[in-house]
């Protein structure tokens, strides 16, 4: 037993004790088009639990899309999601959510007209019982829903070490911290899949050690699995478990950081050959 | 000096969820009760309550409906008006056909009819965004207006679809007195408004904003986009509806299905525009502003002019202004009357010191 946990911390080369299980996710010969644009070719990988799965490739080459479809922002035309062994039939973004599968954007998108504390109680919405009747009147049960979800709320922005700024609306943050309460705002959802669309692109190397530190700590603590999208190979290589290449909306690697930084089709895609 | 909140502290979330977190603004907004129930109707004249007081306090609700729907929620909307139609004939028709049909309930009920034909002119807005959904709701204006004129039934048979609203009467008190009229008008807009702020520090207000400013995150995170804009529409045209149906009763007596035209759906959009967007307290400052501006034009050309210039030439003049002087604030202030207030109250967190 002892010998097996040691096994497995030393296998996962980003965090703690964290044990990675079944498969949650498995997509298989995902096509999508847009009109005549082929987005997706006839890509199939899986996602395990508690496991932080990285994608990556050359601009253009699919990545956000992927994500789009996991979590039913797009459908794809061709192609079957089991979502842990069951098939999904036609998606919608809000029932991903209520799948627990939560996901941070590329382009930050936080509500600009409201305070970090309301976007990341935003994050709640699906939790919370209350209708409209109940806010009208806000004292009694509205109230004790609002207060038990912000004691959540402020775990959240205790992790994130973002108490700071609670109050402050999130159009006057620097772009690092607004990528932060956008994590928050996935994190508040308490997810069982997070989906991470390039959380470190433009910031600095401080800020990018912070995410990283975040990123490892949410998937260390709360086993939170992590579907990661990034450009900086650096981070990738350090913090994933599995790495997928799409290049062209196909799939030309999937395998572990090490294998992949020598597979000689995904050298081509990011180098370029010699012919 | 006065204004200011050191030395309060939070010690329970529930101290924090406060509507009015701050001390003082609690106790500005207990005196500026007080001055209205208590004082007001016993000082303003009777001109004051009627022509004035009463159509600012409804043309507030009517603010507040069409903020949480374009302020909060994010769907422009051209159809106020109209819904406040709905809700005017709506009450009338529950008075007049259902025997002992108390005055409130009667109001209720026309709220909620404006609210159902709010949800059914609010169902483009699943599809389409922006000005074409303004466009949209057009139709809910012309229809609606055309609809009380065609359909006798909705006046009760009246020519030209003219109502006269009945006697106000509550638990056999008659509301005859501009007092009594404008106290009940003052009560209702009081609990309405407070409602309104309720609902949008709620999580119900929460994913109206959200659906405002970024619906693609908003649906991500499990917020329905259809509930959010649905429950808005309803909301806000609840609000027109009863605006609409105190527009009958408590101010002008008797209406016609043309007096909500589509010139009033505009003074509403006014009102908000002028006040703050996605502010309730801006929906009663724009709607006092755009009500009483006029009135203070005109009583001022008076004074300086007196009889000296054509009076067709005053009222013109008096418009060229009004329509300056809407112009000047939107390039002061393009956040409108609620946001100079937002500012001087962090002004005065700080004076007498500039630090």
């Amino acid at each position: 037993m002892m010998m097996n946990d040691m096994a497995n911390v030393a296998s996962s080369t980003g965090g703690g004790g964290r044990r990675i299980g079944e498969v949650i996710l498995d997509l298989k010969n995902i096509s999508l088009r847009f009109g005549g644009v082929k987005a997706l070719t006839d890509i199939s990988f899986d996602i395990r639990e508690h496991e932080i799965r990285s994608i990556i490739g050359p601009n253009g080459a699919g990545k956000s899309s992927m994500l789009n479809v996991i979590n039913g922002v797009y459908h794809p035309q061709e192609g079957q999601i089991l979502f842990r062994g069951e098939p999904r039939q036609k998606m919608e973004p809000h029932m991903a959510a209520a799948q627990g599968i939560a996901r941070t954007f590329q382009n930050i998108a936080l509500f600009k007209g409201m305070t970090v504390l309301d976007n990341i109680m935003t994050g709640r919405n699906l939790k919370m019982k209350c209708n409209l009747f109940h806010h009208a009147l806000f004292f009694g049960k509205a109230q004790r829903e609002e207060i038990e979800h912000r004691k959540k709320v402020e775990e959240v922005i205790d992790f994130l070490e973002i108490q700071s700024i609670r109050k402050t609306p999130v159009g006057r943050l620097p772009y690092g911290l607004q990528k932060r309460v956008e994590l928050a705002r996935a994190l508040a959802a308490e997810p069982t899949m997070l989906l991470l669309d390039e959380p470190m692109a433009g910031m600095n190397v401080e800020e990018k050690q912070d995410m990283c530190r975040f990123i490892l700590d949410v998937n260390d603590q709360f086993g939170t699995t992590i579907v990661l999208i990034e450009h900086d190979m650096g981070v990738v290589m350090d913090i994933s478990d599995r790495v997928v290449v799409l290049d062209y909306g196909k799939k030309i690697g999937d395998g572990p950081p090490d294998e992949v930084k020598n597979n000689p089709d995904v050298i081509a895609a990011y180098l370029g050959t010699s012919h | 000096m006065l204004y200011r909140e050191a030395g309060q502290f939070k010690a329970s979330y529930q101290e924090d969820q406060q509507i009015f977190p701050i001390r003082q603004d609690r106790i500005g907004m207990a005196v500026i009760l007080a001055f209205f129930f208590l004082a007001v109707p016993m000082l303003a004249s009777q001109y004051w309550l009627q022509a004035i007081l009463i159509p600012v306090l409804i043309f507030s609700l009517a603010a507040i409906g069409l903020n949480i729907l374009t302020g909060y929620a994010g769907q422009l909307s051209l159809g106020s008006a109209a819904f406040m139609a709905v809700g005017a004939f709506g009450a009338y028709n529950f008075i007049l056909r259902i025997d002992g049909m108390p005055f409130l309930v009667g109001v209720l009920l026309g709220g909620l009819s404006a609210a159902a034909v709010g949800v059914a002119f609010g169902l483009p807005s699943l599809r389409i965004k922006g000005f074409y959904l303004a466009v949209a709701t057009l139709a809910a204006q012309f229809f609606i207006v055309w609809a009380l004129v065609k359909f006798p039934w909705f006046s009760n048979n009246s020519s030209s679809g003219v109502i006269t609203a009945q006697q106000i009467e509550i638990l056999g008190f008659a509301f005859n007195t501009p007092e009594s009229k404008y106290l009940l008008t003052l009560a209702i807009v009081t609990v309405l408004a407070f409602v309104a702020k309720n609902l949008v520090r709620s999580t119900t207000g929460r994913s109206w904003m959200a659906v405002r400013d970024m619906d693609v995150a908003a649906e991500v995170i499990g917020i329905r986009p259809m509930r959010a804009k649905l429950s808005a529409f309803a909301v806000s045209s609840f609000y027109c509806g009863v605006a609409g149906a105190l527009y009958a009763y408590t101010y002008l007596g008797t209406v016609e299905p043309e007096g909500f035209s589509l010139d009033l759906s505009f003074r509403i959009l006014f009102m908000i525009i002028i006040g703050g967007v996605g502010s309730i307290m801006g929906s009663f400052l724009g709607a006092a502003f755009i009500v009483l501006l006029p009135i203070f034009l005109n009583v001022g050309m008076h004074a300086v002019f007196g009889s000296a210039m054509p009076a067709g030439m005053a009222s013109n003049l008096e418009l060229i202004i009004f329509g300056g002087l809407i112009i000047f604030f939107l390039i002061v202030e393009p956040h409108g009357l609620a946001r100079l207030w937002q500012l001087a109250k962090d002004k005065l967190r700080l004076w007498p010191f500039p630090h």
